[in-house]
């Protein structure tokens, strides 16, 4: 026996059209003049209200700032060449700490994604320190490695390895399993195939990885420089904080956030010229 | 014989016991042959490929080429895949060259090889292009240059059609039997398109389902082969043959589920 027709569904459904938009166009290309207009404002509209904020209202100054007075704080701390090496500094410490974890963990990440054993083996404990907060080791840093460069590069580390690893592996995974497949059958290794194969196929996904990990870096520095710092970018925020120079904190906050705004730019500039296979059509 | 597949059976053990996909498949393949298997999904024509591939070895049972039993992927045997398996970083040349490049082939010499079987699938014009500038077809005419460049003993193809439009597919056919004449080369293909088995092999072993077996071999013999043979009455016996073959064995294999 079969079953009787439903009944109709004509009564539930309300003719609608979709309307036209510029704005709001789902996952879709605006016109360039409109995207450029945007990102201006985004950076614009936020100067002009703090602006306006610090000039038609009567906000004490060491609550905030005025954009001129950050900008003559900014001048005074270059000038006295003190920002440039706090600057420095920083920047070392992430170099260093990034560096090393990086040389570290995208070999490790490789191994993992493409040998299930090496990801057996290493998974769990790596799924494990992951979750512990970095800045949580510091007590333990400091007992080990003492109160100079060291902590702060191992904090660094300890920050970056863990994620980068497992993202790394994760691109791994993402290597079809025909592509590999076809390497043996015309006669590859399983050498030849991690080397000429997966590591050119994850290429894009590790410098991805590389970027977004090298955001965690530079917010750890800071938190690194906490830990009895003469000079450095994090270290200068939290001295000018006790003496409330305000002005002095927003010019390290500006110049933290440019920093790793440059980084941001220049690893995507690299993905996009040593891997143009990968480039979505833009 | 040339390809010998002997009382192959594959076995895969599921959390429901064990699934047998292929039971007793005997096939001698002679040098020189075109040969298709046709059946329905889950008759086990890409499992029986991926054994004489070397992919995936037999519960019981062996494949021999040239009296050499398989125990592994080699280039004594080109696959082309259904998916497009192009290393989309390296440009054509670059694809159709690395099989020599992964043994050891000097530079000149591979050079030479890639260009020579890039003319012959038609894409000399094409060599410095990256795989996403190409259109479905001319992807897998740069796979079988690839394949074909490391002259292999035979040529297994998996589905190799199946994604492509049906214009593009007739002229990847003509293309096919072409290029098997010049070459004279031992072509294995699975699909599970009827037609495209008749038009192009010489024989076919028809799969059933669940689990996949033999259950007839057709010798295809065809006065001519140019499109126009599909609208002959001896093409239409062929097809109707196989198809009613393998209706009735997916009906049988509805009624087990």
């Amino acid at each position: 026996m079969s079953p009787s027709a439903p009944r109709s569904i004509q009564p539930y459904i309300k003719p609608k059209t979709m309307r036209p938009t510029v704005f709001w166009r789902l996952a879709e290309d605006i016109p360039k003049s409109l995207q450029t207009g945007l990102m201006i404002t985004s950076i614009v509209l936020p100067l002009l209200l703090w602006w306006t904020v610090t000039t038609f209202s009567s906000i004490d100054p060491k609550f905030l700032p005025s954009p001129a007075m950050v900008m003559e704080a900014f001048g005074r701390l270059w000038g006295t060449r003190e920002l440039l090496k706090d600057t420095v500094a920083s920047l070392w410490r992430v170099g260093v700490g990034f560096s090393l974890a990086a040389l570290c963990s995208i070999p490790i990440g490789i191994l993992m994604g493409s040998f299930p054993s090496i990801r057996a083996l290493l998974e769990p404990i790596f799924g494990l320190m992951r979750y512990m907060p970095a800045p949580a080791f510091i007590p333990l840093l400091i007992l080990y490695l003492g109160i100079g460069e060291e902590p702060k590069i191992a904090l660094i580390f300890i920050g970056v390895f863990f994620f980068n690893a497992l993202m790394v592996m994760d691109t791994v995974k993402f290597v079809p399993k025909d592509l590999i497949e076809s390497t043996y059958i015309l006669g590859g290794t399983r050498w030849q195939t991690l080397t000429q194969v997966i590591l050119p196929h994850v290429l894009p996904g590790i410098i991805d990885a590389c970027r977004i990990n090298l955001a965690a870096a530079w917010q750890l520095v800071i938190v690194s420089e906490l830990i009895a710092a003469t000079e450095g970018l994090g270290r200068r925020i939290s001295v000018a904080g006790r003496f409330l120079r305000t002005d002095e904190i927003f010019v390290g906050l500006i110049v933290i956030g440019l920093i790793g705004l440059a980084f941001d730019l220049f690893f995507q500039y690299l993905l996009r010229i040593s891997c143009q296979w990968a480039n979505q059509k833009r | 014989m040339f390809l010998q597949i002997h009382n192959l059976n594959k076995h895969f053990s599921t959390s429901e016991g064990t699934l047998v996909v292929l039971k007793d498949i005997n096939m001698d393949i002679e040098q020189g042959e075109f040969v298709c298997a046709v059946g329905a999904s889950g008759s086990g024509k890409s499992t029986l490929l991926r054994q004489i591939a070397g992919l995936d070895s037999p519960t019981s049972g062996e494949v021999k080429i040239d009296g050499k039993r398989i125990t592994g992927p080699g280039p004594d045997r080109g696959m082309v895949f259904q998916h497009y398996t192009l290393y989309p970083w390296m440009t054509v040349q670059q694809n159709t060259e690395f099989g020599l490049k992964l043994q050891g082939v000097p530079k000149s010499v591979r050079r030479e090889q890639a260009s020579y079987y890039l003319n012959v699938v038609g894409l000399t014009n094409f060599a410095q292009a990256l795989p996403k500038a190409l259109s479905g077809g001319m992807k897998q005419r740069v796979a079988i240059a690839r394949a074909l460049a490391s002259e292999p003993k035979v040529l297994l193809m998996d589905e190799p059609f199946g994604a492509l439009d049906i214009h593009t597919k007739e002229s990847m056919h003509e293309f096919m039997l072409d290029l098997w004449q010049r070459t004279g080369i031992t072509i294995f293909m699975i699909t599970h398109d009827v037609e495209e088995a008749v038009f192009l092999s010489n024989r076919i072993f028809a799969l059933g389902a669940r689990p996949g077996t033999i259950r007839k071999v057709v010798n295809v013999n065809l006065p001519h082969r140019t499109h126009t043979i599909k609208r002959q009455t001896v093409f239409h016996d062929y097809r109707d043959e196989l198809m009613d073959l393998l209706r009735q064995h997916g009906q049988e294999a509805l009624a087990v589920v």
